[in-house]
């Protein structure tokens, strides 16, 4: 949006006091400052991600206070939490409910990894394996500061993104799927394990 | 036509007509030029926590506190009723008695009905 050849007009207009934008500019100022979260929390990261929502933090200074109880009037996940293969089914079906755009933001390192229960039998080793993740935060839980910095950087993001054009978003493109596979109980994981289009497992090279 | 002084009426149910009708038609042309609809099963189905639903939302609720909402009109509000009757019942006319006859009429057919739904019994 800032590289324009329109920009330096722009520039030039606002000193006169006229504004000017594009449909693009205001239809991703509209959205990045009104996205509201779907309210739920799954282990301690949740206790982190209220006291963002409270007066400390202040997550309203965004737009983004109305936490919706239900993902029909949601624009973002926050997978706050570790995410246990039983409940994995239930955060896709979730995700798969909310109307587009929607985004993730997979906040503590049991959401991004599985964190310190990594090594348990029932713990899903990360929300990435099912879902398209925008944002991941690092932490033990996160900090507030890390999931307003989070935040911050998803509204860079959706201000980043074109409405025409080939890199449009997932959800301006018709023939891009809205709902994802949700997994089911196999007799020994979930099946299928991994979602292979939003993730592909890392390659281990092992040297020496 | 051009001297009644209601014209702006019609201009106005007009205008308040527009008011509710264009948001949903510039938000079907920004779905067409722009954002494609994409329902899916799950999109679609019945909201239940995450959960796969068991059965749709058409279910029927059973409305029964209907008859205790009967009971308490015949014991509690005609009660209410009943004591400035008796008041003045010796200086009242004849069609209020009517009256107030066909009101009790029509509280105890309520009370008839709740006993041939039998919740007068104990259980």
């Amino acid at each position: 949006m800032s590289d324009t050849p329109n920009d330096g007009l722009r520039g030039e207009l606002s000193k006169h006091g006229v504004f000017t934008t594009t449909l693009e500019g205001i239809h991703n100022w509209g959205r990045r400052n009104s996205v509201w979260p779907l309210q739920f929390g799954l282990a301690c990261c949740a206790i982190e991600m209220i006291a963002t929502s409270m007066a400390r933090y202040d997550l309203a200074r965004f737009g983004a206070e109305v936490f919706r109880p239900s993902p029909r009037q949601a624009d973002l996940m926050i997978v706050a939490g570790t995410v246990t293969k039983k409940m994995a089914p239930q955060v896709v079906r979730l995700y798969n409910q909310m109307p587009e755009p929607k985004y993730v933001i997979a906040m503590g390192a049991c959401a991004i990894s599985g964190g310190p229960f990594k090594q348990g039998y029932n713990v899903l080793k990360g929300i990435d394996r099912y879902l398209p993740v925008d944002v991941h935060i690092p932490g033990c839980p996160p900090r507030p500061e890390a999931l307003i910095h989070a935040f911050m950087t998803l509204q860079r993001q959706i201000d980043a993104q074109s409405l025409k054009g080939e890199d449009r978003p997932r959800h301006l493109r018709a023939e891009a799927d809205s709902e994802f596979p949700v997994p089911t109980f196999g007799p020994k994981d979930l099946s299928p394990s991994s979602n292979p289009n939003t993730w592909v497992p890392p390659k281990v090279s092992r040297k020496g | 036509m051009s001297e009644s002084p209601y014209w702006f009426l019609a201009l106005f149910a007009l205008a308040a007509f527009g008011f509710a009708v264009m948001p949903l038609c510039l938000a079907r042309l920004w779905a067409i030029s722009f954002s494609p609809q994409k329902p899916g099963p799950d999109k679609n189905a019945t909201y239940e926590c995450g959960l796969q639903a068991k059965g749709d939302a058409w279910v029927q609720f059973k409305a029964e506190y209907y008859l205790y909402g009967i009971i308490f009109l015949v014991f509690d509000v005609e009660a209410i009723f009943l004591l400035p009757f008796a008041v003045a019942f010796s200086e009242l006319p004849f069609a209020a008695f009517l009256a107030i006859l066909l009101f009790v009429f029509l509280i105890v057919e309520g009370l008839a009905w709740a006993w041939a739904k039998g919740i007068l019994n104990w259980r």
